[in-house]
């Protein structure tokens, strides 16, 4: 079964999501990025989600989730490169991802990340 | 009842030796009633008009004169199509349009009791049988007429919807977007997705909401404010609703519309003040940091 590559960076994880999400794909990936945030002790988590042009309730929960979680564990979490067709689907199912950073694109998340990380005095 | 109308009728050999009393009684007919408009229509056009006119119905009677939705009606009816397009766009009245038709009847009924003097009984169908007809082609005309008046409707309607929905880029990284007029689900809708889609094009950070032009906001309103804005968020950018007014700040409260999660200013200067505040911290955040 293939699944979503979990980079480290320095301090931070980095998730891009390049293929068509599906729902045992999504659980996986939850699997492995808590595991990997607790192991690395990662200060932030970045989620890119710009090739994802499709989303159901599903996902857009597990990827709240996911963000929760991360939280959970100690590391800030930011999703990058929402499309607008996304935005729109997950406001109309009431999904507006609280608690959650968001940015434009992955430079600009990677900026928001240290600055947050910094802020915290972590 | 009448059902069983003319079998063959009489009336395209009447239309054809009558044609020309029949178009001078009509165009008297037509420039001597109440709903003629010279300032709208020459009356050479009109005389050309009615000449087409009925050349083409004589054509369409040959074949049957009660059922008018057959093919051989098709010249006389795209021929009135044309014609309530046009008075349609030139500003005639429904009424002054269907006068086109209606008046026909005059001048075909006493031609009817010329040629069908001594025959009560023909002479009663006949007049029957074009009765209907013209009141079909009438009703056919106004219908015609309606339905060009819809389609300036519906064209006027989405040219609203676009010209009321800009999205303008006030500064490097700060949008704004000036809403005009009652906001309903499909407004609301396009000016998400066209903010949505500038933020993406031009990379900015902030969009300003500003409803100074939006006449009440009642809690509909308000949850598709709230949901532009959190669609906003989700993309990355910050958004800030400015311009409300005194009323408004009074109506959201009364209604008890928490607004508390969204930056709101009273005055699209106010708000732009605060982007650019915003921005030029963000800015001056890297350089630091690197």
């Amino acid at each position: 079964m293939d699944r979503i590559p979990i980079l480290k960076m320095g301090r931070f994880l980095l998730v891009t999501i390049q293929v068509d999400m599906h729902d045992r794909l999504a659980m996986q990936l939850q699997d492995d990025l808590t595991a990997r945030i607790s192991s690395e002790s990662a200060a932030g988590v970045l989620i890119d989600i710009s090739s994802l042009d499709v989303v159901d309730s599903f996902i857009g929960r597990m990827i709240a989730n996911t963000a929760a979680m991360a939280r959970v564990l100690d590391a800030d979490t930011v999703v990058t490169g929402m499309r607008p067709a996304v935005a729109i689907t997950l406001v109309e199912l009431g999904l507006v991802l609280e608690g959650v950073y968001t940015a434009l694109n992955v430079e600009r998340g990677m900026a928001l990340l240290q600055e947050k990380v910094a802020a915290r005095g972590a | 009842m009448l059902r069983e109308a003319p079998v063959s009728t009489r009336i395209p050999a009447f239309l054809k030796s009558n044609e020309k009393e029949i178009l001078q009684d009509w165009l008297k007919e037509q420039t001597g009633a109440a709903t003629f408009r010279a300032d709208l229509l020459k009356e050479k056009d009109l005389r050309e008009e009615s000449h087409t006119f009925l050349g083409a119905l004589q054509t369409a009677a040959q074949g049957s004169i009660e059922d008018v939705s057959g093919e051989g009606w098709s010249g006389v009816k795209d021929f009135l199509s044309d014609l309530s397009r046009s008075r349609a766009q030139a500003g005639f009245t429904p009424s002054e349009t269907a006068t086109f038709v209606f008046s026909l009847k005059q001048p075909l009924f006493s031609m009817l009791r010329r040629e069908m003097k001594g025959d009560a009984e023909g002479l009663v169908k006949e007049m029957w049988g074009t009765s209907v007809l013209l009141d079909k082609l009438g009703l056919f005309t106004t219908e015609a007429y309606q339905a060009t008046r819809e389609d300036v409707i519906s064209r006027q309607k989405d040219e609203l919807l676009e010209l009321s929905t800009p999205v303008v880029e006030l500064w490097d990284d700060v949008l704004a977007v000036p809403l005009v007029g009652t906001l309903d689900s499909a407004r609301t809708q396009i000016v998400m997705e066209s903010l949505l889609e500038k933020i993406v094009s031009t990379g900015a950070s902030i969009a300003i909401i500003d409803i100074t032009g939006v006449p009440t906001v009642d809690t509909l309103v308000a949850q598709h404010l709230l949901k532009t804005v959190a669609a906003t968020r989700l993309m990355g950018a910050d958004c800030i609703i400015s311009g409300i007014r005194p009323q408004i700040a009074q109506t959201i409260v009364h209604l008890g519309v928490d607004l508390g999660s969204v930056v709101t200013k009273a005055t699209l200067a106010d708000a732009f003040g605060v982007a650019l505040e915003r921005t030029r911290a963000k800015i001056a955040a890297p350089a630091s940091t690197r």
